[in-house]
């Protein structure tokens, strides 16, 4: 035994892993309750909207979401639109595309009614901040594949514990934006309503939300494009769509494969993006900004 | 209700930081400031504050920036909470009422315009005239039309559609001042409510707002570090220096009697001709004769005085006009008994008493003889000869240094020099060359 070996050995040996563990297994047991109505409950709303999404004619879906993007966006996007997805059904990946779709609208749905009110609150609250704000790096910093271990242990293998980990991924930006957007709003203006004695309440509906629903609208973009990122290793535990595609193709080393669940991923995350980007650019307080830049 | 002001702000102190409590001992023991707070970690934004605000009066609160105003103006309506002190509004201290209260006296009470305007700008002009209302709980269709009546009031219901981005400067704080007037109450705070706006724009909007205040007579507390704006507005006008108010009185005893060397200096470069009126430098009428005497009595007055015409009174002592020594000489010689058939307004020029001096210029120079002051009732209240003008525009044009080393006359500006010159009268460019003189009225 050498002298460094001497030195490591004043190192106390920290158990962060087994605290850890003991921790999911003292939910486990007493919580299981919980975590099965979470189960129930997340499974309840992929399920059927997967189904939905699924029901009709890959084409009758594939023009419905080219109409969408037109009436949003314009013709030439309607245009990409059908191709871009028009190819994801000719692959034909459709239906892996379209639960993937379920499961990416269900995360970031509960993700961002996690995110905003949480947003809202710290940005009310500057302690609350200083405490959330660490955790929220620890969220987006550790390994997206770390929040599939302890999900499996609580639900298993399938749809909901791919879901779950998704929320917790991608709620991050959610919050951090929505406290960013209500910090950004004029200060005279909120000291304006407070002045003519509208209530916090008040204010805080009629003119901080609206004022800062630009910056919340980059929120949730930003969730729903984490959301789709995680939601493909979530095909590692079994939550199925586009994941399963490319965790099969890996493991079965189909180049061809995998590389089409890879466009189709992309081709999701470009529609879905400039989708919720134009109804950020809608909102009263776009339209006000853009009035300002051309004054 | 007359008797109770409209605001009373009694001791108020606001300090910020950790140690407020201990800073305000010491501020109380008569502390200055800057001496004995230098080691606490505070800062004392208003010292010791008194003043009562009357209704229907423009308070102006005057001062640089950092003196404290701005603090000052937000205790008054609760949005900042003093760390001493009182302020009533209508004999309530508000410094004592629950939130909900406070915010109820707000929408009853108080309004308020700001620097910036603090317009929403995702709502129309119409909605941002309406804000008060709406917070109010007023029903929308009646929210609409007040809001478009305070609109009218300023000049913009035809903007009403309109993002307040869409509008100019100008037209913005306008649709604050809108605002302000649709929410209908009694006071009505102003925070550097032009000091955004470009001069020739204040100009316009301080000329609206003296407009509307003659017609609707709202108590205003109105915050600006331009001097001539205090001026311009202020009914009172309340000096701040460091947190603490050093002299309160109108822009006239300001101007002439400053309490000490900082209103001195404030006040140093500010155009005084358009502050002070005909009131403040005129003089008393050396010949005044009743119209009912006879041109006798009129021709003694001038022999005695000396001077060209005679101001002739009626009842009330109420201006007719004047007779001049040529006329008074003619209506002996004719055998004329009554002034009346002989008076004439044409000879000197009337101006009234509260017309600023700038604007007696040219009066001055039209007329032979002095100029006539008449005040509201049509009473003649003085003269003002062109010698006396001239020299009290000197005094005026003097460093302000040594107005302070020798105190003037609390009464009128510039009595001593044309005491002085009357040894050599109708000579005004000799008083020209003793005192510079920018008949031009200086910088506007």
């Amino acid at each position: 035994m050498n002298s460094a070996d001497g030195l490591n050995d004043l190192l106390p040996y920290v158990r962060v892993g087994d605290a850890f563990q003991a921790g999911v297994d003292w939910s486990r047991e007493h919580l299981s309750a919980l975590f099965d109505g979470i189960a129930a409950a997340v499974d309840s709303l992929v399920e059927p909207l997967a189904s939905l999404l699924t029901a009709p004619p890959a084409i009758v879906m594939v023009l419905i979401f080219a109409g969408l993007g037109w009436w949003l966006r314009g013709w030439k996007f309607g245009l990409g639109t059908a191709l871009g997805l028009g190819l994801v059904a000719g692959m034909p990946i459709w239906e892996q595309t379209m639960s993937t779709l379920a499961l990416v609208l269900v995360s970031s749905g509960l993700a961002l009614l996690l995110a905003i009110p949480v947003g809202i609150f710290i940005a009310e609250n500057p302690r609350a901040s200083a405490v959330v704000r660490p955790v929220l790096d620890l969220m987006q910093t550790m390994p997206a594949f770390v929040y599939l271990i302890p999900a499996i242990f609580f639900f298993g293998v399938g749809v909901v514990p791919g879901a779950l980990a998704t929320v917790v991924f991608s709620m991050p930006p959610g919050v951090r934006l929505t406290e960013l957007g209500l910090r950004q709003v004029d200060r005279e203006v909120v000291e304006a309503g407070e002045a003519f004695g509208a209530s916090p309440w008040k204010i805080l509906l009629r003119t901080k939300l609206p004022l800062a629903l630009p910056t919340i609208m980059t929120g949730v973009n930003q969730v729903i494009m984490l959301a789709l990122s995680m939601v493909v290793i979530a095909g590692m535990v079994g939550a199925g769509g586009l994941g399963e595609v490319i965790t099969t193709a890996l493991f079965r080393a189909q180049v061809g494969a995998g590389f089409e669940g890879g466009v189709a991923v992309v081709i999701l995350a470009v529609v879905l993006d400039r989708l919720t980007d134009s109804i950020g650019a809608r909102t009263a307080a776009a339209k006000a900004q853009r009035a300002m830049q051309q004054a | 209700m007359e008797t109770v002001s409209a605001l009373r702000v009694k001791s108020l102190y606001k300090v910020y930081g950790n140690r407020a409590d201990k800073a305000m001992e010491l501020l109380r023991d008569g502390a200055h400031q800057d001496e004995k707070l230098a080691g606490l970690p505070v800062t004392a934004a208003v010292v010791d504050a008194n003043f009562e605000v009357k209704r229907g009066e423009i308070f102006v609160v005057m001062g640089l920036s950092g003196s404290g105003k701005s603090t000052l103006i937000r205790m008054l309506n609760g949005l900042l909470a003093p760390t001493h002190g009182t302020v009533e509004v209508d004999g309530v201290d508000i410094t004592k009422l629950k939130p909900a209260a406070l915010r109820k006296l707000r929408r009853e009470k108080i309004s308020m315009v700001f620097q910036h305007f603090a317009l929403q700008p995702h709502r129309s002009v119409l909605d941002n005239a309406g804000y008060a209302l709406e917070v109010a709980g007023l029903p929308r269709d009646e929210r609409r039309e007040k809001a478009l009546q305070a609109l009218r009031m300023v000049g913009l219901d035809g903007w009403a559609d309109k993002l307040p981005q869409e509008l100019s400067g100008g037209m913005r704080q306008r649709v604050g001042l809108a605002r302000a007037l649709a929410a209908g109450t009694d006071i009505m705070l102003m925070d550097e409510a032009f000091s955004a706006l470009d001069p020739l724009i204040r100009r316009e909007v301080q000329d609206q707002l003296l407009e509307l205040q003659a017609e609707l007579g709202k108590t205003i507390v109105f915050i600006t570090h331009d001097l001539n704006e205090a001026m311009r507005l202020g009914d009172r006008i309340a000096v701040m220096r460091a947190g603490r108010i050093v002299q309160i009185g109108t822009a006239e005893e300001i101007l002439t009697d400053p309490s000490n060397d900082y209103v001195a200096q404030f006040v140093a470069d500010v155009d005084r001709t358009r502050i002070l009126t005909a009131s403040a430098v005129m003089e008393r009428p050396l010949g005044v004769v009743d119209v009912n005497s006879g041109p006798r009595v009129a021709a003694r007055v001038l022999r005695e005085t000396q001077t060209s015409a005679v101001y002739i009174t009626g009842r009330d002592k109420r201006f007719v006009g004047t007779v001049t020594a040529d006329e008074a000489a003619q209506a002996v010689r004719d055998g004329k008994q009554n002034l009346q058939e002989i008076v004439s307004t044409e000879y000197v020029r009337t101006v009234a008493d509260d017309t600023p001096v700038a604007d007696i210029f040219a009066a001055c120079a039209e007329s032979p003889a002095p100029v006539a002051v008449v005040d509201a009732a049509g009473r003649l209240a003085g003269v003002i000869p062109r010698v006396t003008l001239l020299s009290a525009l000197g005094s005026l044009s003097t460093d302000i240094s040594e107005n302070t080393a020798t105190p003037e006359p609390a009464d009128v500006t510039g009595a001593a020099p044309a005491a002085n010159v009357t040894a050599a009268p109708e000579v005004p460019v000799q008083v020209n060359a003793q005192a510079p003189v920018r008949l031009t009225g200086g910088p506007a």
